[in-house]
């Protein structure tokens, strides 16, 4: 049955996560709402959004049915965008400093 | 239909799991990913795609560290007032929860695709394509409100840095086209499935991949409303 054609999973699976998301979804427009600053606010945010993202790609997008290696092909490759990320952090760290120190002293 | 074969021949054989199955799939004799080539082409279009948007959001952050001028108040900038006070973000909050609905829909036409149940894969495409469009709609109500009501510019706007204007149009923008494209893409599918061209073909793996692509553009919604709208 499994693996007769593409992917074939049970109705239930797809409305819980179908349903998953909607939570997380409100939750992350809550933290918003009731106006929570700071760490906690950040720290929130990426949380829900990393539960949605890995929720989509697994499930919805089959991601944890196929095998490691089309995984590995796929899910690997993103993460030297956290280099660009970091270069980029201390580039614009390094334009603000430069921007106080030329223009409003 | 070579590739029918090809996919059957490594489907028969026991393939070993874990990094084994890794060393197995790259080095033997045989197509590396045991999946319909459209699907692994899909992927990595999709991975590509992630570089494109994840450059667009990495120069927001790299825009909105560098300015010395406040970032405009996300917040309240997409308020709407409903009932006499403002609700922060409402309209961003319903798009969210339109394109997760449509994520839901195409999910469960997928399912229904490789049921071979003709009728309900085109309705549930239709309805997620339907979906869609209303994302866009609400877009283009959100670009106009911003545009003519805010005077939101790619250069300057009344809020604070100017750096908003340009980040905005261009993530949201490039979204948008994307939502657009797949409405046109599920539209065109559906046409193919309601036809029975997938039951001639023997295979409804393209449902499958038309859903890659949908869910893609939810994803990279999930990534926009954390970091542009929520941040």
């Amino acid at each position: 049955m499994e693996k007769a054609e593409g992917q074939q999973h049970p109705l239930s699976t797809y409305l819980w996560i179908w349903g998953l998301l909607f939570v997380l979804s409100t939750f992350s427009y809550l933290v918003d709402y009731f106006h929570v600053q700071g760490y906690l606010r950040w720290t929130l945010i990426i949380i829900f959004m990393l539960l949605k993202a890995g929720l989509i790609v697994s499930i919805f997008m089959h991601m944890a049915w196929e095998r490691l290696a089309l995984k590995c092909a796929i899910l690997v490759p993103p993460l030297c965008l956290l280099v660009l990320i970091g270069l980029m952090f201390i580039e614009g760290d390094y334009t603000f400093l430069t921007r106080v120190g030329a223009f409003l002293r | 239909m070579t590739h029918t074969a090809l996919t059957s021949t490594a489907d028969s054989v026991a393939l070993p799991g874990g990094f084994q199955g890794v060393t197995a799939d790259l080095s033997s004799d045989k197509q590396v990913f045991p999946v319909p080539w459209g699907k692994a082409m899909m992927w990595i279009f999709l991975l590509s795609d992630t570089f494109i948007f994840s450059c667009f959001l990495i120069s927001y952050m790299n825009v909105r560290i560098s300015t010395t001028v406040p970032w405009p108040n996300s917040s309240e900038v997409f308020s709407l007032p409903i009932g006499g006070t403002d609700v922060p973000l409402i309209l961003i909050a319903i798009m969210t929860f339109v394109l997760i609905t449509s994520s839901g829909t195409m999910a469960l036409a997928v399912n229904f695709g490789y049921r071979r149940d003709r009728a309900k894969t085109a309705a549930l495409m239709l309805i997620t394509a339907a979906f869609g469009a209303m994302f866009v709609g609400m877009q283009a109500f959100e670009w106009t409100k911003l545009i003519m009501e805010e005077g939101v510019r790619p250069w300057e706007n009344p809020m604070g840095a100017p750096q908003f204007g340009s980040s905005f149009f261009m993530i949201t923008g490039f979204h948008g086209a994307h939502v657009s494209a797949g409405v046109i893409y599920l539209c065109v599918v559906a046409a193919r499935v309601l036809n029975g061209f997938y039951d001639r073909k023997g295979s409804y793996e393209t449902v499958e991949i038309t859903g890659l692509y949908w869910h893609f553009v939810d994803l990279v919604w999930v990534f926009i409303f954390a970091f542009f709208y929520l941040w």
